[in-house]
């Protein structure tokens, strides 16, 4: 019966974003054919136009949440919360990458398409109610990320990063399947309403060894994209290999992409065992802070340095997911939009000052940058301080709340030992605040073209949302609460 | 809602955003902006005192209105006689800072202006939020500009100084971060009137190990900041490396962050575990005011050993404050005061000497009352009124708290006093040896006397030395008046505590949920 595979204008409504993303990245790579040399600065404000209408749709598509597709997706504020989110991030990428790709004589058409492309497999994973649906939206965003960790195909590190980075993640991805299809045979469905269901009501009958099993696979497969321990260690490798302005949006986009179907799948479909996974999730969350936060103490390149930080803040969220609580998975919401904008501005820096085939990264070349450009220097100084948590920054009100989470949840010592880590992560931070305030100008700050273009509108807006953020919290807040209130 | 407080709080945040819009290449411009601002904020802060209405204890010009829905945190910020004094102190040493920064700084002449104004705003809001989590934003906010200070304008170990100072202070405040999370969720309130109100009433009361290991965690973080001894380490080498400004507000008003916590948080909130743990803590305090005089005695750099005399003149006011005693309370936050101005005096007065001769060591000086016979005279004054002198401020606070302490444990004064014995020593040694005796010939050629704006930043100092010495009901009804409300809260709480063994355990009521 063909008419009921038809789906109502409704369904396609909730499924608008996905299609603009998709339609569009289309679009992009065809565009890309005839639009080259200097036609190639068209697609930045067409991406963005994009975007904007992915994100709009999105916002329409809140206002009737609800299935599609007999009931793969759904609509609901999570997902709309999540969409805007990644779409957000996409746009940023756009705004840190077209002056790069222009400093390295490859900008086209297929990157962009790429970034949308991935965005749109993201917004997938971000809605997805059933595994298989999930599975596709990963594959979609992940594939896309590949390709745009080598996309400097003559560089041989990013070449060496996006095979890394696709072997590994292949493999991982592998895990994430068997797990799927583990569940499926343990629960006889894929969708994970029922998958619950059956858990809770049947929950005797099943072998407490297969579920786990189940339920560790599939952890491990999203555990790699979030880059939680002990399958942390490509992020350092990928970060510093791949472009300056990939590594801001794998840290952004795919990141916050994979822990949206990390609290969907757990505090959904496995949430009736969630006493079990508490100890996993505690011991993961501690270890992945650890490891990220002192391994990147000793680190001189700014990239390695951020991919280290990104692990421990992975760390972080993992915190508030350990709680399993409404409020923990506020934190881990909120928490995402505030890292995303501190984290892309924070690598829009990085871009600004790393100059052409990314001679200066390490740490040294920041010295001077007050002297040499003080609006600089403090906005980097701000994002940094956000990333220590300092109040009034997006990302101490991000701390607070995973704490207080975690507090509320009796996770105590959890707490007492994040917060000492926050303190750890301090210094390293603090690092670089010391070279660019205290060191004398370095070789590589003494010709550094001031910020402009859409670089400086990046670092601009990242710096007004951090501001935001830490002086009024509950904009987005609220939303993130609601959001993850519904997800039940 | 009061607007006088509100003004004292914003202006100097308002003045150090307009400050970025000076060409930073002004610097007569920036200098001449920022004295003006803190001026105004001094004046502004002022008229608190003078319309503070001084026999009622409780929190005056109060503004409470929410800022974050969910959690409940309010921007409550109120003043009482405890914070009135210290918020003074801030926007007084602000603008004296500005002035011996005058010549003293002549690079990056703006960021300095602009930090230093915002460190004032983060020092005002600590004294005067009233809602914990308001109060450990100012508590961060005053961290970071003083990090700059001290690692851009600083002498020559100033990153290392500068980064453990920053570290230091942060390992102390995540915990305290924890401890206020804890309590919001135990009582539902950020609000430090409502907060202990339900701490203090019945069946909210705390169960004995939850309460002490709060305190614990209160009382690391404000015993880093004051420091206590053995967590003082840091304190020196910031001192030493900071720049005169940066010493200056260091000493005079940061340190007192730490012990108006102790005060204001401490003892009315956690007043068993308080005096479960006074023992140790006064002992701590002893051994800190001992081993400070005993080091400072035999430093040969001057920042240095002003730096000791702080460690040890702090542990007077922790002993004072863990001595439960109305007497010694009183002292310990009159003498909170009087370290500000007489420590403040004597940093700015070894700034001048380091302005002239570029050493700090002081076997580079001696005979410098020669040449420079005011400045001599008003280091002495300073330096009598650090060691105690009676009719100069510091012997009022050092009396009362070994007075408080005696009447609870006598072995506490009689050790403590030698401290003041031992201060009487390492400052006339001091002295003897930088200003008396012959003028080398290195002295004679750079050291000069003071210059009119040299005394414009010392002499308000030497002013309030004379005036705390003589006139001390000034200052001290409106303290009293407070310490009297936190000394009942504490004692309140004590009883209710023991009263109720049977409290159901909260963690269990937190996994429920």
């Amino acid at each position: 019966m063909p008419a009921e595979f038809a789906p109502s204008s409704a369904e396609i409504l909730r499924f608008l974003p996905e299609t603009i993303l998709i339609v569009s990245g289309a679009l992009l790579m065809v565009l890309s054919v005839f639009w080259r040399n200097h036609a190639t600065r068209r697609f930045v404000p067409l991406s963005l136009l994009l975007l904007l209408a992915a994100a709009a749709a999105s916002v329409a598509a809140h206002r009737d949440p609800g299935p599609a597709f007999r009931e793969m997706i759904s609509a609901d504020s999570f997902a709309a919360y999540f969409r805007v989110l990644v779409i957000a991030a996409a746009a940023l990428t756009v705004l840190v990458s077209s002056q790069y790709l222009r400093r390295e004589r490859s900008e086209a058409g297929e990157y962009y398409a790429l970034v949308l492309l991935s965005t749109a497999g993201q917004c997938i994973m971000a809605s997805a109610s059933e595994l298989i649906m999930l599975f596709i939206g990963l594959e979609i965003s992940s594939l896309a990320s590949y390709v745009l960790a080598g996309y400097l195909r003559d560089d041989r590190r990013a070449n060496e990063a996006a095979l890394k980075y696709f072997l590994l993640g292949s493999f991982a991805t592998g895990f994430l399947l068997f797990g799927i299809a583990w569940t499926y045979g343990l629960t006889g469905s894929t969708f994970l309403e029922d998958i619950r269901a059956g858990l809770s009501d049947a929950a005797p009958e099943l072998s407490p060894i297969l579920l786990a099993m189940a339920a560790s696979l599939v952890f491990v497969g999203l555990a790699f994209k979030i880059s939680a321990w002990p399958f942390q260690a490509w992020t350092p490798d990928v970060y510093q290999g791949a472009p300056a302005p990939v590594a801001a949006f794998l840290a952004a986009g795919p990141k916050a992409a994979a822990f949206a179907v990390l609290i969907r799948i757990f505090m959904t479909a496995f949430e009736p065992m969630s006493a079990r996974w508490e100890p996993l999730l505690w011991l993961t969350a501690l270890l992945t802070m650890v490891i990220g936060n002192f391994a990147a103490l000793t680190q001189t390149n700014i990239k390695r340095l951020l991919a280290y930080s990104s692990i421990a803040h992975a760390g972080y969220m993992l915190v508030a997911i350990t709680a399993a609580s409404e409020t923990g998975m506020a934190a881990v919401l909120f928490y995402l939009a505030a890292y995303t904008l501190m984290n892309v501005g924070a690598f829009a820096v990085v871009i600004h000052v790393c100059r052409k085939g990314e001679q200066f990264v390490q740490i040294q070349d920041f010295s001077g940058l007050a002297e040499r450009q003080p609006a600089t220097a403090a906005l980097f100084s701000l994002f940094l301080l956000s990333l220590v948590g300092i109040p009034l920054t997006a990302g101490f009100f991000g701390k607070f709340y995973i704490f207080k989470a975690a507090l509320d949840a009796n996770l105590i010592w959890l707490t007492v030992l994040g917060l000492l880590n926050s303190a750890v992560a301090a210094y390293y931070y603090l690092r670089i605040l010391v070279v660019m305030y205290m060191h004398p100008p370095s070789e590589a700050a003494s010709d550094l073209p001031p910020l402009d273009g859409a670089l400086k509108a990046a670092v601009y807006a990242s710096a007004l949302g951090t501001l935001l953020l830490g002086v009024f919290p509950s904009l987005v807040l609220n939303f993130a609460a609601k959001s993850a209130g519904l997800i039940r | 809602m009061s607007a006088v407080l509100n003004l004292c709080l914003a202006l100097p945040l308002a003045a150090s955003l307009l400050l970025l819009f000076i060409p930073g290449h002004r610097h007569r411009l920036i200098r001449i902006f920022s004295l003006a601002a803190s001026l105004a904020v001094f004046a502004v802060s002022l008229l608190l005192a003078v319309r503070f209405n001084r026999a009622g204890g409780g929190f005056q010009f109060a503004t409470d209105i929410p800022w974050i829905t969910s959690p409940a945190i309010r921007y409550h910020i109120a003043v009482d006689g405890l914070s009135l004094w210290l918020v003074i102190l801030s926007t007084l040493l602000t603008p004296l800072a500005v002035v011996v920064s005058w010549k003293h700084i002549a690079h990056r002449v703006k960021e300095f202006h602009v930090l230093l104004l915002l460190l004032e705003f983060g020092l005002i809001g600590v004294f005067v939020a009233l809602d914990l989590f308001l109060f450990y934003v100012f508590w961060e906010v005053s961290l970071v500009p003083m990090y700059f200070l001290i690692g851009v304008w600083g002498h020559e170990r100033r990153i290392y100084a500068a980064v453990k100072f920053f570290l230091f202070t942060m390992a102390g405040s995540v915990l305290m971060l924890a401890a206020f999370i804890y309590l919001y969720n135990l009582t539902g309130t950020f609000d430090y009137l409502a907060l202990s109100e339900r701490l203090a009433g019945r069946g909210m009361a705390l169960d004995p190990t939850a309460e002490s290991l709060l305190f614990l965690a209160f009382f690391l973080a404000f015993a880093i900041k004051v420091p206590l001894f053995p967590l003082h380490t840091w304190l020196p080498d910031a001192h030493v490396e900071a720049p005169t400004a940066g010493s200056v507000i260091l000493a005079s008003v940061m340190l007192k962050m730490g012990t108006y916590g102790l005060v204001r948080f401490c003892l009315p909130l956690f007043p068993s575990a308080s005096r479960e743990h006074a023992p140790w803590i006064v002992t701590l305090a002893i051994i800190g005011i001992l081993y400070g005089a005993l080091v400072a005695m035999v430093q040969p750099n001057m920042k240095k050993l002003v730096a000791y005399s702080s460690v040890s003149h702090l542990g007077f006011v922790v002993l004072g404050i863990f001595s439960f005693n109305p007497i010694a309370l009183d002292g310990a936050v009159y003498q909170m005061l009087n370290h500000g101005i007489s420590t403040g005096a004597l940093f700015i007065l070894v700034g001048y000497l380091y302005e002239r001769r570029h050493t700090l060591e002081i076997a580079g000086y001696g005979g410098v009352a020669n040449p420079a016979p005011w400045l001599a005279a008003v280091f002495l004054i300073t330096s009598l009124a650090s060691l105690g002198l009676p009719l100069l401020n510091n012997f009022v606070g050092e009396f009362l708290v070994l007075q408080g302490a005696a009447m609870v444990n006598f072995k506490w004064a009689a050790f403590a006093a030698l401290g003041v014995v031992l201060s009487a020593c390492y400052l006339l040694w001091l002295y003897q040896r930088a200003f008396l005796g012959q003028a080398a010939e290195a002295v004679k050629a750079h050291v000069t006397d003071l210059t009119p704006r040299e005394w414009a930043g010392v002499l308000p100092l030497v002013v309030l030395m004379v005036w705390m010495g003589v006139a001390s009901r000034t200052f001290l009804v409106p303290i009293a008046a407070a310490n009297a409300r936190i000394l009942e809260r504490s004692t309140r709480g004590l009883i209710y505590h023991v009263q109720n063994p049977e409290i159901p355990p909260r963690q269990e009521v937190a996994r429920a949920r």
